[in-house]
């Protein structure tokens, strides 16, 4: 699987050589946003330019004691948090649902549940903005959390299908010719074995639900502004150095984010690998 | 009880299990019902609720019903008869008290310039009912619009129950006063050249991603597992960054007191700042790096799953290494260029974010219009046929990317 590049001939080395000055650039490319924010907000001037004028903490502490950036994030971690429950429970169920049902509907059925990552955000958000506001869903939490969780879920179908591939139901068979109702089954042998695929699931969501903007811009009122909603606005009227600070506390947590996830991905492999 | 043990050993085993097989799919089902319902009330309805705006006429019929009523039976030629504007009357009258006028006086404006004028004075200067006979006269007098044929062809164009309106507007059409289809009056034939852009941009962040990330992903295909899992690392992090950060960097990176000007001032190249950003370059450049990530992702697996085999096959029959590449290696990436070719353009066709802050005002997506007819000037009932329009892009090219992508499974399949 894993072909170890061997060039021959001088072309051939010359070719693999431009790749490698082709994906160092795009790699450059693909970091610079990184690279760029993350020493401005140690700036202790106030543009954002380079050479810094001297290091402080400023800006950090001006997002730490504004209460407009702790609300968003207050807002963030409860939307955030509620959406990645919810939808972990929904996607969990449908993707052991999905995992044993035979039919010709299931093609359909799958792109019914997998279509809110395709449709483009802005459609979902007008949509459920037009149906939520008569019922009393816009301007509280549980209108964002219900279509955060719509728009997550599909990544928890997807973790823990993934999951499931790997699982060796004969596990769950021998539960039950032992004499353990599936109820029990589910929770002495199948839940602990694909955890790791619940909680990557539950990541990726709460992850989107962190992310998204759109649907927060249509359903949200002054109280329930999240953090990527008050960065919007910041970037609108104008940048300051607090919204560096900001993103580079976001970046900090999508990196813990990723990091645990793909933690969680290397145990499941492993696991795999032992049932194997 | 035995009795029944006892008859269900009669049943024949085959069917027995079929039985079984039968409540195990009922309870397979069972556990997808509660994301259906779920998806059904925040996602499905909320968007079928949608597309159904995008046709639904009811201001008017609502608003004058009488007049809707009284125009049923109106040929469309000439003026409409005495009863038609003592209807009128009547409706302007009970609009003007409970304050719906506007709601009418809107959705007529839209086939009319000045309808809601002609309407809003009408109703004001409407003192009482007119005597039995003498609302025509009455009608014309306050406003000589209701002796013209085209007012009272956009009552009866507008009276619904549905309206093709909506939707022949989201493509520059609109229909004449006699119901034929024509192009729309040029001041508001915008949305086909919007499309137009959509497409454009959407062509050429693909392309960028292709370029860009073909030999990313042909580089991490080839390396060391252990190798390409570290540089993975540049791919994987952008694609972990908050959209709203990366937008932000960029504006740094790229406005004009940013570090590309400053850098090249300060090197002496450029005098005046380049203008890098809020044009159509900043919205390629943010764009192509928020998606480059779903290029390289799709390319990088089917460029895994290719088998050095068939390179050396080609070098030992002959073959110089470009013809190898060309013939032997691209072919077998087609799938990989495929799905992400289409799940770049899908995804980038929706954007609106990263247009509407990096962008100018001739680079904005369908995206915005979308959300500008939503919230600014309330015109709903457009908002949601530009929507339709856009969906409906959208579910074709996701239709090919799930057969592309189902296609690529079996013949996976068939060749392990």
């Amino acid at each position: 699987m894993s072909a170890n590049h061997s060039p021959r001939t001088a072309s051939q080395r010359a070719a693999w050589i431009a790749t490698i000055v082709a994906s160092v650039l795009v790699f450059f490319f693909l970091m610079a946003p990184i690279l760029a924010i993350v020493p401005l907000s140690f700036s202790s001037g106030a543009y954002l330019t380079y050479p810094l004028p001297g290091l402080s903490l400023r800006w950090y502490e001006d997002f730490l004691s504004s209460p407009r950036w702790m609300l968003s994030l207050k807002n963030s971690a409860i939307i955030g948090v509620a959406s990645a429950i919810l939808s972990m429970v929904l996607g969990t169920l449908a993707a052991l649902g999905l995992a044993q049902w035979k039919s010709k509907w299931k093609p359909l059925v799958l792109a019914v549940v997998l279509s809110p990552m395709v449709v483009p955000v802005v459609i979902t958000a007008v949509g459920v903005y037009f149906f939520f506001a008569p019922l009393g869903l816009t301007g509280n939490y549980l209108g964002l959390i219900l279509v955060h969780t719509a728009l997550a879920t599909p990544f928890v179908v997807i973790t823990v299908s993934a999951t499931l591939q790997g699982f060796d139901m004969t596990l769950a068979r021998a539960a039950a010719s032992l004499g353990a109702p599936p109820l029990l089954t589910f929770r002495k042998v199948i839940l602990p074995l694909i955890l790791p695929g619940l909680a990557s699931g539950a990541l990726f969501a709460f992850a989107t639900s962190f992310d998204e903007v759109v649907t927060v811009l249509f359903l949200a009122g002054p109280d329930q502004r999240t953090l990527p909603r008050e960065m919007f606005s910041g970037i609108r009227e104008n940048i300051s150095p607090t919204i560096t600070a900001v993103a580079v506390v976001l970046t900090v947590i999508s990196i813990g984010l990723l990091t645990m996830i793909e933690l969680l991905r290397r145990r499941n492999e492993r696991l795999k690998g032992n049932v194997a | 009880m035995t009795a029944a043990f006892v008859a269900g050993a009669d049943v024949p085993l085959k069917r027995r299990l079929r039985r079984a097989e039968r409540a195990r799919q009922f309870r397979a089902l069972g556990l997808v019902l509660p994301l259906l319902l779920f998806l059904l009330f925040t996602f499905v309805g909320p968007i079928a609720g949608m597309i159904w705006r995008s046709v639904d006429d009811w201001e008017v019929p609502q608003v004058l019903p009488h007049t809707v009523a009284a125009l049923s039976s109106w040929n469309g030629q000439g003026l409409p008869d005495e009863p038609a504007y003592a209807a009128l009357a009547r409706d302007l009258q009970a609009a003007r008290a409970s304050g719906s006028i506007g709601v009418a006086a809107k959705r007529l404006n839209y086939v009319v310039n000045g309808y809601r004028t002609v309407l809003t004075s009408t109703a004001r200067n409407l003192k009482a009912l007119p005597e039995p006979g003498t609302a025509k006269d009455t009608l014309i007098g306050i406003n000589p619009a209701w002796g013209e044929h085209a007012h009272w062809a956009a009552i009866r164009s507008a009276s619904g129950p549905v309206t093709s309106y909506y939707l022949l507007a989201a493509v520059d059409l609109t229909r004449d006063p006699d119901g034929a289809i024509i192009a729309s009056p040029e001041d508001q034939a915008i949305y086909r050249d919007v499309f137009g852009r959509t497409f454009a941009i959407g062509f050429g962040v693909t392309a960028l991603c292709l370029i860009l990330g073909f030999p990313v992903a042909y580089l991490l295909a080839n390396l060391p597992t252990a190798q390409s899992n570290l540089l993975m690392i540049f791919v994987l992090l952008p694609f972990w960054t908050s959209l709203l950060v990366r937008t932000c960097a960029w504006i740094v990176i790229l406005q004009s007191e940013g570090i590309v000007n400053g850098s090249l001032q300060w090197l002496g190249l450029i005098d005046e700042p380049l203008r890098l950003i809020y044009n159509r370059f900043g919205v390629y450049m943010a764009m192509t790096h928020v998606l480059l990530p779903f290029m390289i992702l799709p390319l990088y697996s089917v460029m895994r799953s290719i088998s050095p085999a068939y390179m050396r096959a080609a070098a030992s029959l002959g073959a110089p290494p470009a013809t190898a590449f060309f013939r032997i290696y691209l072919p077998q990436t087609i799938p990989g260029i495929g799905a992400g070719c289409l799940l770049v353009f899908i995804l980038a066709i929706g954007y609106y974010i990263t247009p509407a802050l990096v962008g100018g005002a001739g680079d904005q997506m369908i995206s915005a219009f979308i959300a500008f007819y939503t919230t600014e000037t309330v015109n709903w009932g457009l908002a949601s046929a530009l929507g339709a329009v856009l969906l409906l892009s959208t579910l074709v090219l996701a239709l090919v990317y799930g057969k592309l992508a189902l296609g690529r499974q079996t013949t996976g399949g068939l060749k392990s």
